[in-house]
């Protein structure tokens, strides 16, 4: 194509000419604000699957980073998939999540076209990857909560949410098992891998607390068997990852200053980064396929 | 600091060698795969899962350190195998089946 001949494609962007069922479900998307400083919320099931969902989408984001940088060959596939996994059980939730909101939107639609203050994820989630420590530190942390919290889910009295459990449980076995190994080797390895796992542990700490967070919104779904209450199952994490770093040599650190926010839209300077490279293609090109 | 130990890169080379063996169906042999590098057995079970396992159709996989296999050389190739083609009588094939039988 010659230089200042026409676009061969007109620009678009999600306001502007984008179909109606790609556009943001908000007059102006700009004008929405978190949930805690409006204290509104969706339907409880609604918010419930995105908080589940976007722990997946914005983590599995995280680990894709890794895609041709791992330390080698192996790994790299190996965080691959597991990215993978995330961002396929993420796939499913938001699509149950889209259908029960009952507005038409797909997931794609919900992935793509919401910005940082509509989502519902993890702070811990979104923080960028640091070194490979810091990745597999948080990997571990994430995936030990993630185990006992699917295989809970998997008996949901809402059938597809169980469905989704039930598949996802198998995969963060795996996740777990491959990241507590790694914590071992890095702990108890070198000089220089002890010194940086025990930093990735001692730096994400102040996040984990909010995976236990219990809040009024999910409290209906608890009470009905729809979701679980999460803080019931903060003591036999917390000896799991115990052991696991007694084994590796670290150190469990001490309770100190408690992140919160992302459950309720209030993130870190980091979402929005990796929201704009994520969500990029899909806000140009809305609708295309690929 | 700045190379190899900043990015987690394996010092001074290459991480032993292993190769992987996986099953597409019980009852069927394990069938070599390819080989991955590990530190040890566990690491070499996930890598091998990861790199081989990850597309379904396999239901167990076997690792086994490289230097652990023996194996012919090249040159062993004439007297080891060549001997083995003009005898034919080594062959099971002057048998009748017995009906019924499954001749694979």
């Amino acid at each position: 194509m010659g230089y200042g001949s026409a676009p061969d494609e007109p620009e678009t962007g999600a306001g502007s000419d984008a179909p109606e069922r790609y556009r943001p479900v908000s007059e102006r998307a700009a004008a929405v604000r978190p949930s805690a400083s409006t204290g509104e919320h969706a339907a409880p099931l609604v918010e419930a699957l995105l908080r589940l969902a976007d722990d997946r989408l914005v983590l599995g984001h995280r680990l894709s980073e890794w895609c041709g940088h791992a330390p080698i060959l192996e790994e790299d596939i190996a965080l691959a998939n597991i990215a993978l996994d995330l961002i396929g059980q993420a796939s499913l939730l938001l699509e149950h999540a889209g259908q029960v909101e009952g507005r038409g939107r797909s997931a794609d639609a919900l992935a793509y076209f919401r910005d940082a203050v509509e989502f519902r994820n993890l702070l811990l989630a979104e923080l960028p990857n640091g070194d490979f420590a810091v990745t597999i530190v948080r990997q571990f942390l994430w995936s030990a909560f993630a185990v006992p919290h699917l295989k809970q889910l998997s008996a949901s009295a809402d059938a597809t949410l169980a469905g989704i459990a039930a598949k996802g449980h198998k995969e963060a076995t795996y996740h777990l098992r491959h990241a507590a190994d790694w914590v071992l080797k890095l702990g108890d390895g070198t000089v220089e891998s002890h010194a940086r796992a025990q930093r990735a542990l001692d730096e994400l700490w102040p996040y984990v607390h909010e995976m236990f967070r219990t809040d009024d919104v999910e409290a209906p779904l608890v009470a009905a068997g729809v979701t679980i209450d999460p803080s019931t199952l903060q003591l036999a994490w917390r000896e799991s990852v115990a052991s696991v770093c007694r084994a590796a040599t670290l150190k469990v650190p001490g309770d100190g200053w408690k992140a919160q926010g992302g459950r309720e839209g209030r993130h870190t300077e980091h979402l929005g980064h990796l929201l704009g490279e994520m969500q990029i293609l899909a806000r140009s090109h809305p609708g295309a396929e690929w | 600091m700045a190379d190899d130990a900043s990015n987690g890169a394996p010092a001074g080379g290459q991480w032993p060698l292993w190769e992987v063996f996986t099953q597409e169906q019980t009852g069927q042999p394990h069938e070599h795969a390819g080989s991955v590098h590990a530190v040890d057995a566990e690491q070499a079970l996930q890598n091998a899962r990861d790199v081989f396992g990850r597309r379904g159709k396999v239901v167990s996989v076997w690792v086994v350190p490289t230097e652990q296999i023996t194996a012919s050389t090249p040159g062993d190739a004439g007297p080891f195998f060549d001997p083995g083609s003009d005898k034919a009588y080594r062959h099971p094939q002057f048998y009748k089946a017995p009906r019924g039988v499954r001749i694979y």
